[in-house]
């Protein structure tokens, strides 16, 4: 697999050009495509933008090569296997899925493998066991598609450290099944601990539980959150911002947050 | 998975072959219950020389329906290609006959689009009805060698409060975003239409972009003596039997049996998979020719892509995967299963064409090969069920010269003007009146936010998405490295139409071309979706035959061409027919779409012009609709007028002179400034009395008419004397009508009224949600 660009051969130059003027450019971040990823691309494209280089990776691949020897993976958004059975079961079999699941909980702290799943991504990696709770049909039922703001709640992770904590940021949420839920005593767990990562401002959207909308594992190189962060990294493309029309570009922090860990390791 | 035989042994069936028909003239064959007229039968039999075989009957049977065969419409499409100029033909790559029609936009990018119609099937099984017509259009797009990148959805429904309604916009809606969604395609415009006339027969069309480089266009056609004929995607099964033969061409009868069956389930996980793995063929150059399978399915395919090409191929048919084993050959070859395709391959890329199927998982069968015959041979287990010339089957249906006359009632129509009609009486005169009119205005179905809508759908996807609903035209970047894009726009408007059918196709494409010129593209070609009713009313048959000539004569005054489309007829239940709608849609190309212009207001002190004339043109009007009123003649559609403001505006646009811009039409001015205001919530300040006097209307007028050729720009202060220059060099009218303010929090229209935005928003937000939950 090589690098694909989103549509004809002119982009790859581009971005190689651009990776290759980039301090962030060494670090290397896998995107996984399964069987009806939707955003994989976008998220291929974010990581660009934010100065790192993509990397393709594909669900089939098995062993330790799998991985590619990326510094980091994004499990982008989609409807895997359509959602068929569970949103996520069926991906949570495939067997990059148990080298990325090894990488993630390694018991190395200096070897974790930094795991961001959007969306989707999330909804695997919940259904994977490496971050807790599982999602519901959001609670009026239908999809839904807009501009949602959320609250960095914890800034420490791998992910977010580009923030500040309590920042409101603006990126676009669309799913269908994107009612967060775990049991009460996860969820204090989860609140006592710091690992609730986002929280959806304003009117809830799906029915989530305390209005969480991205959560971490404990040591925090795993995120998972439903808004699409790589919706909002190219001004014209994005959410409206306060400035209106399109130029919202809160979502870049994530990719910037990871590569500067990666790259500097001083945050 | 490949190539799977299925036991031959438990799908005996009393197989009629060629053979056996030969020697039994007098069996009867249920030819009327398959949709075919006696005259069309018995010209079955002339072309064989005997009676048809089951599969044979079959065949003809779905492939001369009107669906497929366009037996009463052709006569008139032809306007299509004979009043294309050499100017319109500039930029076409590909024109009407194939899956859909190519333009050149520039760059060595081409891109393709089509709208379609799903109307019956989406009655019949709301949501299944929806997806699949998402489904096939996409399939239509991937099949000319194109990524899709966007879909748009103009639907119509019955009465926004009738009890049957909700189930339809529920059903539909949900229908095609779980479809699309899952697709990963942005929605990014489209219509939402309420009038009591759609009720037994809401119209859902779909229509698709896709985009590839010139060397990537596909072409649907079996060449190559001895290359491989497959069959891939999902298996075939019983559903969508007489889909297109059955449902689509002919009209509801409640007293009849439900259609459901006939109706196709949709599988978007399996579509989404078949895009990329049809991708990755086309990346490969593995296969020669393709085609999808929509209504009449393999009947379709195999005698399409065998009539476009060396002319003949052959077949065996129990290779065909199934989902069901106890389809009979006929029900195979009618069977309309979604997410198929069938393409055609040399022997040398067979390894390459399996590896890639087997990468994306995909199942997939050889059925046979290419011949030059010019013979269709299809067999059954090697006995032959079907002899036949492919051409009789794909291209050489029945074509009818339908009788059409102008209906009596139209000049009585035409003569009831609004302004002289009761239900003009009390119109709004003060400012107080003005404003309440404003807020049912806006509150009303038909103008009433489409928020409901369109929150359903992600238009985020592929993350190209410059302008989307509620923005007059969607707008996708195509060339990540240039901003080489492209902007699309539906209309229509089935009142217009009813009132003067010819005018109402020229005034449908006059608002798309203005839609895709107010984001600032340049408009390049057009597809359509002709909605009407029974082909065999001499009455509807005129609706159309004017709307033919409506539309073509536009074009060519416009100098856009149109490079494919759909005709959908027999859309009436009883004998009430729909409003004639033929819906239009637009392309345009912009060089690089960071120069859109989004529509609604952003900065503080921009100048408001209002660019055009308005006459008293309520006729056919949302505010006539409100008040139950309609007859007169619909606005006058000027489109020389139209290519001037098209030319101001695309101007505007590129050289940075506008900042915001949106186009009059239904709902007129008054709808424009709510809607410029609520986009972004930002007030305005705006006086129309120097308007008025120079137009010779009153205020009410002014607000509500329809007037066309108009439009509403917002000018920042340093580009104003450079855009009125260049409206006086151009001569087109443009008056500064007002100032944006950003702090106002208000509409406000000096001497007439001021309403504040969050009252608007109440009105204009709250009535999809009352309705629908």
């Amino acid at each position: 697999m090589t690098e694909t660009p989103l549509i004809g051969s002119a982009l790859i130059d581009t971005a190689v050009a651009q990776a290759a003027e980039s301090p962030l450019a060494g670090a290397r971040i896998g995107v996984v495509t399964f069987p009806g990823s939707l955003d994989d691309r976008d998220a291929a494209r974010a990581v660009r933008i934010a100065g790192g280089t993509a990397v393709e990776l594909w669900h089939a691949e098995s062993g330790p090569e799998a991985l590619r020897g990326v510094d980091a993976v994004i499990i982008p958004g989609g409807f895997s296997y359509g959602d068929y059975l569970r949103a996520g079961a069926i991906s949570r079999f495939a067997p990059l899925m148990e080298q990325i699941v090894r990488a993630a909980g390694s018991d190395s702290a200096a070897n974790l493998l930094p795991v961001l799943g959007i969306c989707n991504g999330f909804q695997i990696l919940t259904e994977s066991h490496l971050l807790p709770g599982s999602m519901l049909k959001n609670d009026h039922l239908k999809f839904i598609c807009r501009d949602q703001k959320l609250r960095v709640e914890n800034n420490s992770t791998w992910w977010t450290s580009e923030y500040a904590a309590g920042q409101e940021i603006t990126v676009p949420l669309k799913n269908q099944d994107g009612q967060y839920i775990a049991d009460e005593k996860t969820l204090d767990a989860l609140e006592a601990e710091g690992r609730v990562v986002f929280r959806y401002v304003g009117a809830n959207p799906n029915g989530s539980r305390r209005d969480i909308a991205g959560i971490s594992n404990a040591a925090g190189n795993v995120v998972g959150l439903m808004p699409h962060p790589e919706h909002a990294v190219e001004a014209g493309y994005g959410p409206e911002s306060a400035s209106g029309r399109s130029t919202g570009t809160d979502g870049l922090g994530f990719f910037t947050s990871v590569l500067n860990h990666l790259v500097g390791g001083t945050k | 998975m490949s190539g799977e035989r299925q036991t031959v042994e438990t799908r005996k069936f009393n197989i009629d072959t060629v053979e056996h028909a030969a020697h039994t003239p007098q069996t009867s064959l249920p030819w009327a219950e398959l949709g075919l007229k006696e005259n069309e039968y018995n010209e079955v039999v002339k072309i064989l020389g005997r009676r048809p075989t089951a599969a044979e009957l079959a065949m003809y049977s779905v492939m001369w329906s009107e669906h497929c065969s366009y037996k009463s419409s052709k006569n008139h499409l032809r306007q299509f290609g004979d009043k294309v100029t050499d100017e319109m033909k500039e930029h076409l790559l590909v024109g009407i006959g194939e899956n859909a029609g190519v333009v050149d936009i520039g760059d060595g990018w081409a891109v393709t689009f089509k709208v379609e119609s799903h109307n019956h099937p989406s009655f019949v099984e709301p949501y299944q009805g929806a997806a699949t017509g998402v489904g096939g259009i996409v399939r239509d797009i991937i099949s000319m060698g194109a990524r899709p990148v966007a879909v748009m959805d103009p639907l119509r429904f019955g009465a926004i409060d009738h009890p049957d309604t909700a189930r339809l916009v529920h059903g539909i809606v949900s229908g095609i975003g779980g479809y699309g969604n899952c697709l990963g395609l942005p929605n990014i415009g489209g219509e939402v239409v309420f009038d009591a006339v759609y009720q037994g027969n809401p119209l859902v069309n779909a229509l698709a972009v896709g985009v590839m480089r010139h060397e990537d266009i596909r072409l649907a056609n079996a060449s190559g003596v001895g290359n491989k004929v497959v069959l891939f995607g999902a298996r075939t099964g019983g559903d969508g039997i007489g889909g297109a033969s059955v449902l689509a061409s002919e009209s509801f009868d409640s007293a009849k049996p439900s259609k459901r069956p006939a109706v196709q389930v949709g599988d978007p996980f399996a579509e989404k998979v078949l895009i990329e793995c049809c991708l990755e063929l086309f990346k490969a150059s593995v296969v020669e020719g393709i085609q999808d399978l929509g209504a009449a399915g393999i009947s379709c395919a195999t005698s399409e892509l065998a009539s476009n090409g060396d002319g003949g191929m052959h077949v065996e048919l129990t290779k065909v995967l199934l989902r069901d084993p106890s389809l009979t050959p006929g029900e195979i070859l009618m069977s309309e299963s979604q997410e198929r395709m069938m393409a055609v391959v040399t022997p040398d890329n067979v390894a390459a064409f399996e590896s890639i199927m087997d990468k994306w998982a995909v199942e997939y069968s050889w059925l046979g090969e290419v011949t030059d015959t010019g013979r269709l041979i299809i067999e059954w287990d090697g006995e032959k069920i079907v002899d036949v010339d492919p051409r009789t089957v794909a291209h050489e249906g029945p074509v009818y010269d339908r009788p059409f006359h102008r209906p009596q009632w139209l000049d009585g129509v035409q003569a009831d003007t609004f302004t002289s009609s009761p239900a003009a009486a009390g119109r709004p005169a003060d400012g107080a009146a003005l404003a309440a009119a404003v807020l049912e205005l806006m509150a009303s179905p038909n103008m009433c936010s489409k928020d409901w809508v369109t929150d359903q759908y992600d238009r985020y996807v592929q993350g190209n998405t410059a302008l989307a609903m509620p923005d007059d035209a969607g707008v996708v970047r195509v060339d990540e490295s240039t901003g080489l894009g492209v902007s699309i726009s539906t209309d229509a408007n089935g009142r217009y139409s009813y009132l003067n059918p010819y005018e109402g196709a020229r005034l449908a494409l006059a608002e798309s071309y203005r839609n895709v010129a107010t984001s600032g593209a340049r408009p390049l070609a057009v597809t359509d979706c002709l909605n009407f009713g029974s082909p065999e009313d001499p009455e509807v048959m005129w609706q159309f035959a004017e709307s033919v000539r409506g539309l073509s004569d536009g074009c060519r005054e416009l100098g856009v061409p149109v490079t494919g489309g759909n005709v959908s007829l027999y859309n009436q239940t009883g004998g009430v027919a729909i409003h004639p709608t033929p819906v239009v849609g637009v392309l345009g190309v912009f060089d690089d779409v960071a120069r859109r212009t989004p529509s609604g207001w952003v900065e503080d002190g921009q100048a408001i012009y209002l660019l055009g004339t308005t006459a008293d043109e309520l006729d056919g009007s949302e505010w006539a609709n409100l008040r139950g009123h309609l007859g007169g003649q619909p606005p006058k559609a000027d489109l020389s007028l139209e290519r001037q403001l098209g030319g101001i505006l695309i101007n505007g646009s590129r050289d940075g002179m506008v900042d915001s811009a949106h186009d009059l039409s239904e709902g007129g001015l008054a709808a424009v400034l709510v809607e410029s205001c609520l986009r972004f919530n930002v007030g305005a300040r705006v006086s129309v009395a120097a308007v008025c006097e120079r137009d010779g209307v009153d205020a009410f007028t002014l607000l509500f008419s329809e007037s066309q050729a108009r439009a509403v720009v917002a000018v920042p202060r340093s580009e104003e004397i450079r855009f009125t220059d260049m409206c006086t060099a151009r001569a087109f009218p443009a008056v500064r009508i007002g100032i944006v303010d950003a702090e106002s929090g208000s509409l406000h229209v000096q001497g007439q009224f001021e309403l504040s935005l969050a009252e608007l928003r109440v009105a204009h937000e709250g009535t999809l949600p009352r309705y629908f939950g």
